[in-house]
């Protein structure tokens, strides 16, 4: 995927350029970078000098044991919650006013707005811009020909299956314009089929448009497969107790990707720290 | 929750059968009445006389024959209920965006909130027309005053009932706190809001009722007391009847603007 992302970027580019619209267009730095973090909720230690580096325009995969922090350490990042020590810096800017003016945050389950269209759905962060209807529309429907949603512009969230409603919630986040994603657990509502193929979906979606983005899952073969380096993280309260490359390149088959033995290696390195990290 | 139930019944688009059901039960009651009081089963078990006790067809003589006199009070009544139950969705709205925004405003109007409801609506309504007078604004008073608790509790509840991770996403979309009340909550709360207004439906004409009998020269309720007085028991039921339908017609009402408005349920 690295190789893939250098055309792609160029690719993004030229399709913000051509198209002027600035919204998928990832601007500025983007690295994200977390020191000694600590976040509690009362006196139940959650997170605990945590470290963490994330290049811009990569992905890193974020595995630990349910209950272990992920999503608050997610919320720390996009600076929904401040930590209680250590520091988050985006782009060398450190407050969470800032962090949340450059982080997009999807949520576990896809949370679309259920009386509004899908392509409302997805052009929301537009509209909160201040961009009318119509145009917001516009913009919105360039991404929905793109990645594979163009005929369900019009409907709604309750009439889309899950695989379908992901990608809405993927390219509202997308909309937002914002150079870092954080994604929480983007597809563990789905069954493995469908899992599989959006993960697929995700890979190529970030290749065009690269984004600097953090990817919290649970599961060991997507954080490999789709991110650029993995980070496990031990019981609460958390910190990194692994990190690894992911396994390069890769195979444009999935299926093939994760039987390579480069891979296998890679997911049972990974799993065998998320059991110590576990204990 | 007994709102959740009455909104599942009425987003309910039921086959006819369902229907057929309530109203062969309505069919047997009426029917069994019109033979009780007919036959004058009933006023020799209550020993009474037997124009005490009309029949249904009897008040249905009284419906036709008294029809202009039942209007022109019916008109009455029914404006002051929709004018009464209007104001109480007006003020409903505002007491809950109010109390959803501000904390201190919850803490100070919650307790107050509650409070007026516990307000024995008998008790104040002739006062209310001694400071107001004989004309419509006591009425509406009444009325608002009993219709909008539930459409107040209702909407706060529905307005709270967003899911905490749409309102993360939000914020990191950048959504203003008006934007996320016009774009996420308030939707969020409107079929909570016809909920509400549907229960304050059924009371508004029992308040208007109250109202009327505290002081006024026309309407339904005025009428009723009267035909009490006068020993016009049929009329008196036909009123009776007249009553029930605003509120059945106010509660349909409300149940096929919902399913307009809120077509994702």
């Amino acid at each position: 995927m690295r190789q893939d992302t250098k055309v792609a970027r160029t690719e993004a580019t030229d399709f913000a350029a051509a198209d002027g619209s600035p919204a998928t267009a990832a601007t500025g730095e983007s690295t994200v970078s977390a020191r000694d973090l600590r976040h509690s909720y009362g006196d139940l230690p959650t997170i605990e000098g945590l470290d963490l580096k994330v290049q811009a325009r990569q992905m890193v995969g974020l595995v630990g044991p349910s209950g272990c922090g992920k999503s608050t350490l997610l919320e720390l990042i996009c600076g929904l919650q401040e930590p209680a020590g250590g520091t988050i810096e985006i782009g060398g800017a450190g407050g969470a006013a800032e962090r949340l003016r450059q982080t997009a945050f999807m949520p576990q389950r896809d949370v679309l707005l259920p009386w509004l269209s899908a392509i409302d759905n997805a052009a929301l962060a537009l509209r909160n811009h201040g961009i009318g209807r119509r145009r917001a529309r516009a913009e919105a429907a360039v991404l929905f020909e793109r990645f594979g949603l163009a005929g369900f512009e019009q409907a709604l969230p309750a009439q889309l299956s899950g695989g379908m409603r992901q990608r809405v919630a993927f390219l509202r986040t997308l909309l937002s314009g914002k150079p870092v994603l954080a994604l929480d657990e983007p597809f563990a509502s789905l069954d493995a089929i469908t899992r599989a193929e959006m993960q697929a979906w995700l890979a190529e979606a970030l290749a065009e448009d690269p984004h600097t983005v953090i990817l919290v899952t649970h599961d060991v073969e997507e954080a490999l497969y789709l991110a650029d380096r993995v980070a496990v993280l031990s019981a609460r309260p958390a910190r990194v107790i692994d990190e690894m490359e992911a396994p390069a390149p890769r195979a444009p088959d999935r299926d093939r990707t994760v039987t390579e033995p480069e891979f296998v290696a890679a997911r049972e390195r990974a799993l065998s720290a998320l059991r110590e990290g576990a204990e | 929750m007994s709102t959740g139930r009455i909104n599942r019944a009425v987003a309910d688009k039921s086959a006819p059968a369902r229907r057929l059901l309530p109203a062969a039960v309505l069919a047997a009651l009426i029917g069994a009445w019109q033979i009780a009081a007919s036959t004058g089963a009933i006023a020799d078990a209550l020993g009474l006389e037997p124009f005490l006790v009309p029949s249904p067809a009897e008040i249905a003589t009284a419906l036709w024959e008294d029809r202009d006199l039942l209007a022109d009070n019916t008109w009455v009544t029914l404006k002051e209920i929709v004018l009464g139950f209007l104001c109480a969705v007006a003020a409903g709205l505002g007491f809950a965006v109010a109390i959803h925004l501000s904390t201190t405003l919850r803490r100070a109007l919650y307790p107050l909130l509650v409070a007026s409801q516990t307000i024995p609506i008998i008790a104040i309504a002739p006062i209310l027309v001694v400071w107001f007078g004989f004309g419509i604004g006591p009425k509406l008073a009444v009325i608002a005053l009993v219709s909008f608790f539930p459409i107040t509790v209702n909407t706060v509840d529905g307005l709270r009932s967003v899911d905490p991770e749409a309102l993360k996403m939000m914020r990191t979309l950048d959504a203003s706190r008006r934007q996320l009340l016009l774009r996420v909550e308030g939707p969020a709360a409107l079929p909570y809001l016809f909920s509400g207004m549907r229960i304050a439906a059924v009371f508004a004409p029992i308040a208007a009722l109250f109202a009327e009998w505290t002081g006024s020269s026309s309407g339904l309720g005025h009428m009723i007391l009267q035909d009490n007085a006068q020993l016009e028991v049929a009329r008196l039921f036909a009123a009776v009847v007249l009553l029930i339908a605003i509120a059945l017609g106010l509660f349909g009402l409300l149940g096929l603007v919902e399913r307009r408005v809120v077509r994702w349920r």
